[in-house]
């Protein structure tokens, strides 16, 4: 098998991440339908989308899981081959038993180099890295535990660490709020962004509800009937972009800092306040 | 000295032939058992552990009726009902526990069918005992290279495989999303697993084949909390019960009633199992900090 390093970036600015024309239909259902964006190196970008809007499926065709109907995907300005080089991916539940023997230290060693046959031997550098990246998600504490009795949120700073040791340009994260609580899933939102920030690696998080994410996120990818909207916040999520993405009418609410999308006109134009103007920048698939 | 020596290994222990191949092939397939049980274990795959051993009396009983040594029909049976229940999916086993129980039922029904056969053919009922108990003191021959081969082709495999099985044992998608062919890995360690069943089934038998696959794993999860050094440990116990259990088993016929040995599958599980009881009375558990409490609070 290869070897996990990403390649040196390409020169000149490729998006590290460009997904074109990507469409999926599945039993007669069109999945996703001509989702096109970029993301650039650093950015968090938020996939926000209710359940079966596509996200999953989108993230399993950037990671090579599964293939498009048609479109094209390029990582670091290269083509997808059928191993990701490159991308780390963060599940959104792991299946391991609480008595089973690996410990957190155990798993995010296998960040390293886990997909490589053969014994490896131990060394003093691959230790320290390990050690590294514990501290870099503050995940120390519970190192040597056994990954099984960690909580949500422990096992999820693991996943972290073990996909970004290998120094990844892009992290795929699958719905990683779904099985938290609110403090643990902003801790897990604010950690992800910082590390991120530091390492210069791109994020792309799932999730159905776009608040969380409010403070840390760049961009936002909406998805609603397999098509795709992408941009910043203020940009995508306003009442006539969201209508037009999901045919439908939506109103845009912001409330106290947090945004509600409804569907159906706004009824109380006068507590509510939409969204200022349109830019012209919008990548709005209708 | 001499004098306590004889009374723990009674006369002969050290000459005798088939004592040799018991100590040999025992130590051979505990070694491979126990550190196979952790895998199994990690994968959460015991069940399909004990479809194997149950399948593995099918193989066995047919193989005394065709007159081919008990190994081969193990053998068999292991290498096609493991990739026959990999091939049919027992990640969702939930779902066809059911079918699964029905399946079981109806080859244990088929196993029993030969086994008469079996027994009214040679007018004993040693081959039962034997497919079932296991026989450890009757393992010769050619069974002896061919159980040591079985087990360093699977060890060998294990050493290959052992960074993607973990991996994939946390989780397959992730195992997936790093390029690990994860459906020829599952079939891989099924058909590895096979072939543990199958040796564990040659000497103790079929019935007590998963104890010997996942009890010396299930003491050393509670002594350890590396996947290394949980192989090593229950290879290590896996290794000194089937000894243990050897030397007990060629003493009990000096026991009373005298000429009349007690079977070394017994002794074999009895220390596992004792082995596991006293696993218990250390376990490691997650370590309480103060940390943990404060956010057990919140």
């Amino acid at each position: 098998m290869t070897t996990t390093h990403p390649e040196p970036a390409p020169s000149g600015s490729e998006p590290v991440l460009a997904l074109d024309g990507i469409s999926v239909r599945l039993g007669g259902h069109q999945i996703l339908d001509h989702v096109a964006f970029a993301l650039d190196a650093g950015e968090f970008t938020g996939l926000i989308g209710s359940n079966g809007a596509g996200k999953t499926t989108l993230l399993r065709i950037v990671m090579g899981l599964r293939a498009a109907d048609s479109g094209t995907v390029r990582v670091g300005g290269r083509p997808l081959t059928r191993r990701a080089r490159g991308v780390g991916y963060v599940p959104q539940k792991i299946q391991i038993e609480p008595d089973a023997p690996l410990r957190a230290r155990d798993l995010v060693a296998l960040g390293l180099d886990g997909e490589r046959l053969g014994p490896r031997l131990p060394s003093r550098a691959r230790r320290d890295q390990v050690q590294q990246m514990l501290e870099a998600v503050d995940a120390t504490r519970f190192a040597d535990e056994r990954v099984g009795t960690l909580s949500g949120g422990e096992q999820q700073r693991i996943l972290i660490a073990h996909a970004l040791i290998a120094r990844p340009r892009l992290l795929l994260m699958d719905e990683p709020l779904a099985n938290l609580d609110l403090r643990s899933g902003q801790e897990i939102v604010e950690l992800t962004s910082r590390v991120a920030k530091e390492q210069g690696v791109a994020v792309l998080l799932s999730a159905h509800d776009i608040n969380p994410l409010l403070p840390v996120m760049d961009k936002v990818v909406y998805l609603a009937g397999g098509r795709c909207a992408h941009g910043s916040t203020d940009q995508v999520v306003r009442s006539d972009v969201l209508t037009r993405l999901y045919r439908h009418p939506i109103s845009v609410l912001r409330v106290d800092g947090r945004i509600l999308v409804v569907a159906g006109a706004a009824v109380t134009a006068d507590t509510v306040e939409t969204v200022a103007d349109d830019d012209g920048s919008l990548a709005v698939q209708a | 000295m001499g004098g306590t020596l004889s009374a723990v290994f009674e006369p002969g222990f050290f000459t005798s032939a088939p004592v040799h191949a018991a100590l040999l092939t025992g130590a051979v397939v505990a070694l491979i058992s126990s550190t196979v049980g952790v895998f199994t274990v990690l994968r959460s795959q015991s069940f399909a552990g004990h479809s194997l051993a149950d399948l593995g009396t099918l193989g066995g009983s047919g193989a005394f009726l065709l007159g081919v040594g008990p190994l081969w029909g193990f053998i068999a049976a292991g290498m096609v009902v493991g990739g026959a229940m990999d091939l049919a999916g027992t990640q969702r086993r939930n779902s066809r526990d059911v079918a699964t129980g029905i399946i079981l039922g109806a080859v244990l029904g088929l196993s029993a069918l030969l086994l008469y056969f079996d027994t009214t053919e040679s007018s004993t009922t040693g081959v039962t005992v034997t497919v079932l108990f296991g026989s450890l003191f009757a393992v010769s021959g050619y069974t002896v290279p061919a159980a040591v081969a079985f087990t360093a082709l699977g060890l060998a495999t294990l050493v290959l495989c052992y960074r993607p099985l973990l991996l994939s044992s946390v989780s397959t998608d992730l195992a997936a999303a790093r390029g690990i062919r994860v459906r020829l890995l599952g079939l891989t360690f099924m058909l590895v697993m096979g072939v543990t069943v199958a040796l564990s089934s040659l000497i103790v038998g079929t019935i007590l084949s998963p104890a010997l696959l996942i009890g010396p794993a299930a003491a050393a999860l509670r002594l350890t909390r590396r996947p290394l050094a949980a192989m090593g440990t229950a290879a290590a116990l896996g290794v000194a019960a089937t000894w243990l259990g050897v030397l007990l088993a060629y003493d009990s016929y000096h026991w009373k009633p005298v000429g009349s040995g007690w079977p070394v599958s017994f002794f074999i599980i009895g220390l596992i199992f004792i082995a596991y009881m006293l696993s218990g009375l250390r376990k490691p558990g997650r370590t309480p900090t103060t940390a943990d409490a404060a956010s057990e609070a919140v």
